[in-house]
């Protein structure tokens, strides 16, 4: 506890730290992005005109701000939930199936209630979508709490489970049946119920009520991390778990609900995709991100962006959903496949978590030499030291 | 210090690393074009959009129809997008719903996932004409056309050589996912296997898996190989991902019955035909009947006997003259109506 | 179900098995070398995927599968040198920088396809070596004997990287500098190099993974390797960190997709449960996992980067 307040007072004190924290991340930003031109250019496209289609088709005019915001919710409440779960100490890349489990439990109970009120209904498959993924996040996270079972196996094992069940339920037992059916049935719901369709909140735009959700759920998430005993207790089993538990914290019930919170943010996610769809019907191709389109792990990077910590996280999400925005938007003016954008995205990921270090390293020479080797960033499975201290960097 | 060389030294490397991966595009063969201009000046330009799951290079589903769009935008005026790989559906939406804005007149979204698109889609859009295929449904909208390929009759046609020519009567059939075109190529070429050995008088084995994706290379291939390994000599399958499944056959000398685009380029030797979809006369009919001011209402079937569908016999295999003359009588069966293929 | 139980199909199932454990199983040995000196590295995939172009399209313009392998270990030394500068020497958040790695490697794989190939064809591949003798077995030589060298390879790194990790001076280096390096500092060992060392193992690993799944399909296409790297990762927490761990869950997971594929062909499995079949191989790795004792804790230091001193 005393190395961060250390760290950030010390953060103010020198300029040049100062400026590595905050200009860091964009310039890790700028670097990925001039390498994104050079691949542009030997691809044959005019880079302006690339970086042009993707910030026009991202950011030009309400329409394109609608759908930017549409597709950062889901990737808001992933990260959301990565920044809940990381806490504590725990990795979750579950997201993919916690996703797909909110979208089925969402679904379930809309079909299964079409004649309720949209007041009732709408709140009601959201709750649905946060217990479905809820559960896939209990799972792994009572695996490790109570066996010890690592959770990136556990998570990534459960990953490919859900796909499965899900393409086994959206082609059998939820599967349409008044399709035409020579050609076979498509895997996907009946058409959900108008009632659970989330309301566009801004006309002539994509924009949902599901942003407003999302973006209120960040909000209430950062303050239970940040303002509450519950938040305060995840902390402290994030930086030990011996301690915690000689403190008489309820180490493993705790990590346990790290993880459940964790998934429940990602099904409320898989629960957007589905009733904030324009199709208004969950349907799959049956590959494994057909569904989430890779939200799961994208909300990884957004979390990291973020600082880990859920109000950046808001536009960190915005800024990823425009790129992915953006990226269709490059395909269909410039002929760069959208493959590119991933591509660039991992390199800013790289170069992001890369800088990283500039930072810590101008942060240990503040750590008074008596501290020794507790100084130490204590990294861990999931990040930590350092990207705690970057929470406090953005704490309000 | 040393820390400063080393992170010079390695960001030069990487830098390096990526200049040269992608400094060896410009020696590489071009992309798909994705942008086309207008050649007959008389007739206005129509822009068309193509949205497809996988590549356009495929050797199936996708290319098939890229290659058929392509092909008309010099005789027809076309400008073209192409927005390929959206396997992702609402992804998929969010581009169609664009395309749709943006005054696109023809958007042809290429693949049975994208229905429930069409159908929230199309109702706004009233003056943007929807192409669906290939499941036959165009819920009744006056600008959705429906468009399928009755890959069951080529299916049937190819199932019947196949029971014919196999030695080990153990036929390995790979499918995608129960659906659109891969559901009915699988069944009609089951029944094509059961009808041959019906009339031959002998047995045969003609079990179907079906591995869940469209795109899971690896799974096909596996799929292949476990038939191989049950002693199928004669191997077929739908989709994008069959490529796997014919390297297999390659590998293990079996032969391969192709389908949606002409596979033989990717075995010579083992591909003994392909049923190759020529989507050319329904897109012209589509677009005539856009340039008419009719945006939809009609279904439009591909077939063996109206000139979409035809079985394309690979050259460099020697198929018996038996089989394939056994063949080819069934295609005539078939165009004149005298069989109905099961679906 | 009868027919399932004949000596042939049992043969050709485990056959089949085997071939589909080896890429799983060379990407994570290579993943345990480099986690038992306590750097985990979450872009296998990527690595994967790059080098499995890479050995598609070497093999695609010269023909010579050697080569081809070879490019795409030499692939996977690059990216073992990135990776290994971004985990060790910058110190980088692992879980994180590797996502990173996997997204440019997917990404970037496919763009190089789409760019450099036109139409794609598949490249012949590796014959399969029958061994003499052995091969002759009944049973036990069909399944294990007339695999392709990459499948032996994959086995023989086994005992190898078992006997390194136990048995050598390295091996020693890379177990302690995974426990407590701090006090593996101490005696001398550089931290630093050891694990520079260990992930470009893992790495090279990874890239051999990659060619090797690259060869079993026979074409390279987009997303290729379908997550198989996660996976893989995933085999090392189930395998204990230890290499005959590692074999058992690559193994359990080529079988259960063998299985199920060959039931499915002989109609066992209906269609109708098709999709819920194909949920077999993950749940039933969650279940040995389950069962497992969990004697092994992971290696200490597992994840944190290590810096000298305060």
């Amino acid at each position: 506890m005393s190395r961060v307040s250390v760290a950030a007072a010390s953060a103010w004190r020198d300029p040049r730290r100062f400026l590595l924290s905050w200009v860091a991340l964009p310039l890790s930003l700028v670097a990925a992005l001039l390498l994104g031109a050079v691949m542009m250019l030997v691809l044959g496209a005019n880079p302006i005109n690339g970086y042009n289609a993707m910030i026009v088709g991202a950011f030009d005019g309400s329409y394109a701000l609608g759908s930017t915001a549409v597709q950062a919710a889901p990737l808001l409440l992933v990260a959301v939930g990565i920044c809940v779960a990381f806490r504590a100490n725990v990795f979750n890349i579950g997201g993919e199936g916690q996703l797909a489990m909110g979208g089925l439990a969402g679904s379930a109970t809309a079909l299964a209630l079409p004649h309720l009120p949209s007041i009732v209904l709408i709140p009601l498959v959201l709750l649905a979508g946060a217990a479905g993924g809820a559960v896939w996040g209990a799972i792994p996270g009572a695996f490790k709490a109570y066996f010890n079972v690592n959770e990136i196996l556990s998570t990534i094992m459960l990953n490919l489970v859900a796909v499965q069940v899900m393409n086994w339920l959206l082609a059998g037992p939820m599967v349409d049946k008044t399709q035409n059916s020579t050609y076979g049935l498509i895997p996907e719901t009946r058409l959900l119920p108008r009632n659970s369709w989330l309301p566009i909140i801004v006309p002539n735009t994509q924009l949902h009520l599901g942003v407003l959700v999302a973006v209120l759920v960040s909000v209430g998430v950062w303050v239970l991390l940040y303002r509450t005993s519950f938040g305060f207790r995840l902390q402290a089993v994030g930086l030990s778990r011996d301690a915690s538990r000689y403190a008489g914290m309820p180490v493993k019930r705790t990590m346990t609900l790290a993880m459940t919170i964790s998934g429940a943010m990602c099904g409320i996610g898989g629960a957007l995709l589905v009733f904030g769809s324009i199709s208004h019907r969950m349907v799959t191709d049956g590959s494994l991100t057909g569904f989430t389109g890779s939200d799961g792990f994208n909300g990884i990077v957004v979390a990291l962006f973020g600082a880990l910590n859920p109000l950046w996280s808001i536009i960190s999400a915005f800024l990823f959903g425009g790129m992915i925005v953006g990226g269709d938007a490059l395909q269909v003016a410039t002929g760069v496949p959208a493959d590119m954008v991933t591509a660039l995205e991992g390199l800013v990921v790289v170069f992001v978590v890369s800088l990283e270090y500039m930072r810590r390293r101008s942060r240990a020479t503040s750590v008074s030499p008596a501290a020794g080797p507790k100084a130490q960033p204590s990294g861990l499975d999931p990040p930590q030291a350092p990207l705690v201290a970057a929470g406090e960097r953005g704490d309000p | 210090m040393h820390m400063n060389l080393a992170r010079r030294g390695a960001l030069v490397l990487a830098a390096a690393g990526i200049a040269l991966g992608t400094a060896a595009f410009a020696g590489g063969a071009s992309a798909t074009t994705v942008h086309s201009h207008s050649v007959t000046p008389h007739v206005s330009a129509l822009k068309v959009a193509l949205i497809a799951p996988s590549a356009t290079n495929d050797l199936a589903f996708t290319q098939s129809m890229y290659a058929a769009i392509e092909s008309l935008k010099g005789s027809e005026n076309l400008q073209i997008s192409v927005s390929s790989n959206e396997y992702v559906v609402s992804q998929a939406a969010n581009i169609i719903q664009e395309y749709a804005s943006k005054g696109y007149n023809l958007i042809i979204a290429h693949g049975s996932q994208y229905g429930s698109i069409i159908e929230s889609l199309a109702p706004k859009y009233p003056h943007v004409s929807f192409a669906w295929g290939t499941a036959g449904a165009t819920f009744g909208l006056k600008n959705v056309f429906a468009y399928e390929a009755a890959s069951n009759e080529g299916g049937y046609v190819q199932g019947y050589m196949a029971a014919l020519m196999s030695k080990s009567k153990v036929l390995g059939i790979c499918g995608p996912i129960q659906t659109g075109d891969a559901k009915l190529y699988v069944d009609g070429f089951v029944a094509g296997a059961k009808a041959a050995a019906a009339s031959g008088k002998f047995k045969v084995t003609s079990h179907a898996v079906y591995t869940g994706s469209f795109s899971d290379n690896s799974l096909m291939a596996s799929c292949a190989k476990t038939f191989v390994s049950n002693h199928a000599d004669v191997l077929t399958g739908s989709s994008q991902s069959v490529v796997g499944a014919i390297g297999v056959a390659k590998a293990d000398h079996k032969v391969w019955f192709g389908t949606q685009w002409n596979q033989a380029s990717i075995a010579p030797g083992n591909v003994v035909s392909s049923q190759v979809y020529n989507w050319v006369p329904i897109l012209k009919q589509m677009i005539t009947a856009i340039r008419a001011k009719t945006y939809g209402g009609a279904t439009y079937v591909i077939g063996l006997g109206n000139g979409g569908e035809r079985i394309s016999f690979n050259t460099k295999y020697k198929l018996s003259a038996s089989v394939k003359a056994a063949g080819l009588k069934m295609i005539s069966q078939i165009t004149l109506g005298n069989i109905t293929v099961p679906q | 179900m009868s027919h399932f139980f004949t000596y042939s199909v049992l043969t050709a199932t485990v056959a089949t098995a085997l071939g589909l454990a080896a890429p799983f199983l060379l990407a994570a040995l290579g993943e345990t070398v480099g986690q038992r000196s306590g750097v985990i590295n979450l872009g296998v995939d990527g690595i994967m995927l790059l080098s499995a172009f890479a050995t598609y399209f070497t093999a695609l313009r010269t023909g010579n599968l050697f080569y081809a392998i070879l490019v795409g270990m030499g692939v996977g030394a690059v990216m073992g040198v990135v990776t290994a500068f971004i985990s060790v020497t910058l110190k980088a958040e692992q879980g994180i920088s590797g996502i990173g790695i996997y997204l440019f490697g997917l990404g970037f794989s496919d763009l190089l396809f789409i760019k450099l190939v036109g139409t794609p064809l598949p490249i012949s591949t590796l014959n399969p070596i029958n061994i003499p003798l052995l091969d002759r077995i009944p049973a036990v030589g069909g399944m294990f004997f007339k695999q392709t060298i990459l499948v032996y390879l994959a086995f023989v790194l086994v005992p190898v990287v078992t006997f390194v990790l136990n048995r050598t001076t390295f091996g020693m280096k890379i177990r302690a500098v995974g426990e407590n390096p701090a006090a593996a500092d101490s005696v001398g060992v550089n931290v630093v190099r050891i694990r520079w060392e260990a992930v470009l193992i893992g790495c090279v690993l990874a890239g051999l993974a990659g060619a090797a799944l690259l060869m079993f399909d026979g074409i390279f296409q987009e997303n290729l390797t379908q997550a198989e790297g996660f996976i893989a990762v995933a085999l090392v927490y189930f395998g204990a960190w230890r290499p005959v761990g590692v074999m058992g869950g690559s193994v359990l997971y080529g079988l259960a997709i063998a299985v199920v594929l060959e039931w499915k062909s002989l109609g066992i499995i209906p269609l109708s449960a098709s999709d819920l079949a194909a949920t077999a191989p993950a749940v039933i790795t969650v279940l040995a996992l389950l069962t497992v004792a969990r004697r092994f804790r992971q290696p200490a230091a597992l994840g944190k980067p290590y810096e000298r001193g305060g």
